[in-house]
């Protein structure tokens, strides 16, 4: 039924083509302006990435490389006091260090003097007496032998020489003499930088060059292991349970606003929370990863909530009908449909979550991890430091050596977040189905 | 468009509601959405091995109507279902009836095909397997062939079973959808605007399938076509707003209807 349209009635057709012209222009001119807004914002962006990966790389390279000095080492055990190799007490009173201090002055022949020959002896690193015990332990045949080995020197002939080589040294911290010595060492080849294994498989340490990053490495392996194992599970089952079970009511209301605000929540209040409930009142030792998991799991919670309820939303109602109509159970559907096709959003959404929680540091703060930690975390148990708490202690060493350590982590750290996040979006691509 | 005020709507059906070899039978049905009323005291028999149309402009309550049928309803909150529906003189909405098992004897093919996205193969399978149906792997591959085949889908996709099922063409989805359907050897088909998303041809093998399907199952189908209802149902129910107009054997529905209304929305008054 539709109306009948008179003739007449119908105004005349005016031409608007000459003000459409007009107006286009304007619209181009308008459109161009804003595309260059939206290209000055990226670029904005982009250099501001590129000056903290330049500035991150140019004084954490560094790090990667320590100077070493060859000196000759003769392994005499009566010298030492060491009758068996295998006795730890007899190990533990033995002099390490007259084997390298014998060594210095064997290399530099003309030092004398008290004075001078412990600035020659500061040359070398600290634990350089271990390192050489480590080295006659693991290899016995060694003893009584002679031969070069390279040692690690200190931080402060690291960082000149370094320094040197790029021709800045830094002076402060190096003696004139010790200056000349290793001017005599580089000339006679016996100094040299070479890759730094001590940064990729020690811990923490006071002494620079002795100090490395795997037990930070490990102590964030530990904690995220815990908080994904723990904040996974719980946060998919909360998500399947208020999208697909729940009642719509004020209670559930009530819930789903809370979460909100929960992601929303300063992290350091987390760390409080943690140390009220888990130590004080649960008892859980402090500065432990399974602690540490504990406060982080708090805090990545909302996170996996809020994504997975998004990704079971995205799952388009036809199949639940489809599923309901084939006389699936409630459960069936979610556990054969829902699931598998949210599952992709929810692990994104999981990744982001840990990588947010592998580069906290606050609440970490409140439960003892900036501990100053040595050994190297073996299980969830052990005392450990993270990825990101090791940057702030190393930030607050007054040596100078820790600067390029201090970039060296961050660039570790912002390593993992890169390989987290590159791998959140592969598995997106890669279990993404299309229906 | 609404109707001119001068054609009250009846309160009473007219025509033929009721069958004697019903396989389902709603009495005086009252479906509300909330405080919304959508079906009207509709009574009804689908009989057995019959396909029961069901027609009416934008709104009526066709589909609602048929949701009820396998409770689908159950699944939108506040939707509430007053009166009796039976199926062979069970209550369907007893208490002690459990859904689950009504749904494998009442299935249903929806308006937009939705295959899961999973392989061809799979998607027959579900059913079965859900319900534990196959003793073995090789009863399951005879079910789901013999599902395929009643589908006429296994001739397209028997080199393709494990391919995801949607993949397939539109037409080929909602043939898989019924192929799913069939597999759990239910007793009665819904078919809810099986072929609104299909191109003719597409909808033409359809047809023929529900014909064929009608041999050995009970099928209510809401369509939008009159053409489609006119072609291939025995029966022919006609719902305006909520309430049932007319029922009537399909051929007299379209001749010579007995009612106002319904001659009014086939001749295209009003749609």
């Amino acid at each position: 039924m539709t109306e009948p349209t008179s003739q007449a009635a119908r105004p005349t057709p005016t031409d608007h083509s000459a003000t459409i012209k007009a107006s286009l222009k304007r619209r181009y001119r308008a459109e161009t302006r804003f595309r260059w807004y939206g290209r000055i914002a990226i670029a904005f962006g982009l250099a501001a990435v590129l000056v903290l990966f330049v500035d991150i790389i140019s004084k954490g390279h560094g790090a990667f490389k320590t100077t070493h000095i060859a000196v000759p080492v003769e392994y005499d055990l009566a010298q030492l006091g060491v009758r068996d190799l295998n006795d730890n007490q007899q190990l533990a009173l033995a002099d390490w260090d007259a084997l390298f201090k014998s060594g210095l002055r064997e290399l530099l022949p003309d030092v004398s003097g008290r004075s001078a020959r412990r600035e020659l002896y500061r040359m070398v690193s600290n634990g350089a007496g271990y390192d050489l015990k480590d080295r006659l332990q693991a290899n016995p045949r060694l003893a009584n032998q002679r031969e070069q080995v390279w040692l690690s020197a200190d931080d402060d002939i690291d960082t000149y020489f370094k320094g040197l080589l790029d021709g800045d040294p830094y002076t402060a911290r190096v003696t004139e003499q010790q200056i000349e010595w290793i001017d005599e060492l580089r000339s006679a080849g016996q100094i040299r930088t070479q890759w730094n294994r001590n940064f990729w498989t020690r811990g923490d340490s006071r002494e620079p060059e002795q100090a490395g990053i795997w037990g930070a490495v490990m102590g964030s392996l530990f904690t995220l292991a815990i908080t994904f194992a723990l904040s996974f599970p719980i946060g998919v089952s909360a998500a399947i349970y208020l999208e697909e079970f729940a009642p719509r009511n004020r209670f559930t209301d009530f819930i789903e606003i809370n979460i909100n605000n929960l992601a929303a929540v300063p992290s350091i209040i987390f760390g409080l929370l943690g140390l009220a409930i888990f130590i004080n009142f649960f008892g859980v030792p402090r500065s432990i990863p399974i602690l540490g998991g504990l406060v982080l799991t708090l805090m990545t919670l909302p996170t996996i909530i809020i994504t997975s309820r998004a990704a079971i939303k995205a799952v388009p109602p036809s199949i639940r009908e489809a599923a309901l109509g084939m006389g699936a159970s409630k459960h069936q559907v979610v556990l054969h449909h829902v699931l598998p096709l949210a599952m992709p959003g929810m692990l994104t959404g999981a990744i982001i979550g840990m990588a947010q929680a592998l580069g906290e540091t606050a609440p970490l703060l409140m439960i003892g991890m900036v501990a100053f930690i040595v050994d190297i975390p073996q299980a969830f148990t052990d005392p450990a430091t993270v990825l990101p708490v090791q940057i702030f202690l190393w930030a607050d060493s007054p040596e100078r050596a820790f600067v390029e350590k201090t970039s060296a982590a961050i660039m570790v750290l912002l390593g993992f977040l890169i390989i987290m996040n590159t791998t959140a979006v592969w598995i997106r691509k890669r279990l993404e189905r299309r229906w | 468009m609404a109707i001119n005020n001068d054609r009250p709507i009846p309160t009473q059906s007219v025509g033929a509601q009721f069958h004697d070899n019903a396989r389902m039978s709603m009495r005086d049905v009252n479906i509300f959405y909330g405080d919304k009323q959508a079906i009207f005291d509709v009574s009804l028999d689908i009989g057995q091995n019959e396909v029961m149309a069901m027609i009416g402009p934008s709104g009526c309550g066709k589909s609602t109507f048929l949701r009820s049928l396998n409770r689908m309803n159950d699944t939108i909150e506040g939707c509430r279902v007053v009166g009796d529906i039976a199926m062979d003189g069970q209550d369907l909405y007893d208490s002690k009836l459990d859904v689950v098992e009504l749904r494998a004897r009442v299935g249903m093919v929806f308006q937009k095909p939705n295959p899961f996205p999973k392989s061809i193969y799979d998607n027959v399978a579900y059913g079965p397997k859900i319900h534990g149906l196959a003793e073995s792997r090789v009863d399951l591959d005879e079910i789901v062939e013999s599902s395929l085949r009643k589908a006429s889908l296994w001739n397209e996709v028997k080199d393709r079973l494990h391919q995801p099922g949607t993949g397939l063409s539109g037409g080929q989805q909602q043939r898989l959808c019924i192929a799913r359907a069939i597999a759990v050897n239910p007793e009665v088909i819904l078919m809810d605007e099986p072929c609104s998303a299909l191109d003719p041809i597409a909808t033409a093998k359809i047809e023929e399938l529900i014909e064929e399907l009608s041999e050995n199952f009970t099928i209510a189908i809401v369509t939008h076509s009159m053409q489609q209802a006119a072609r291939v149902s025995h029966r022919t129910a006609y719902f305006h707003l909520g309430r049932l107009i007319e029922v009537n054997p399909t051929e007299q529905v379209f001749t010579m209807p007995e009612h106002e209304l319904t001659e009014g929305y086939i001749t295209g008054r009003f749609g």
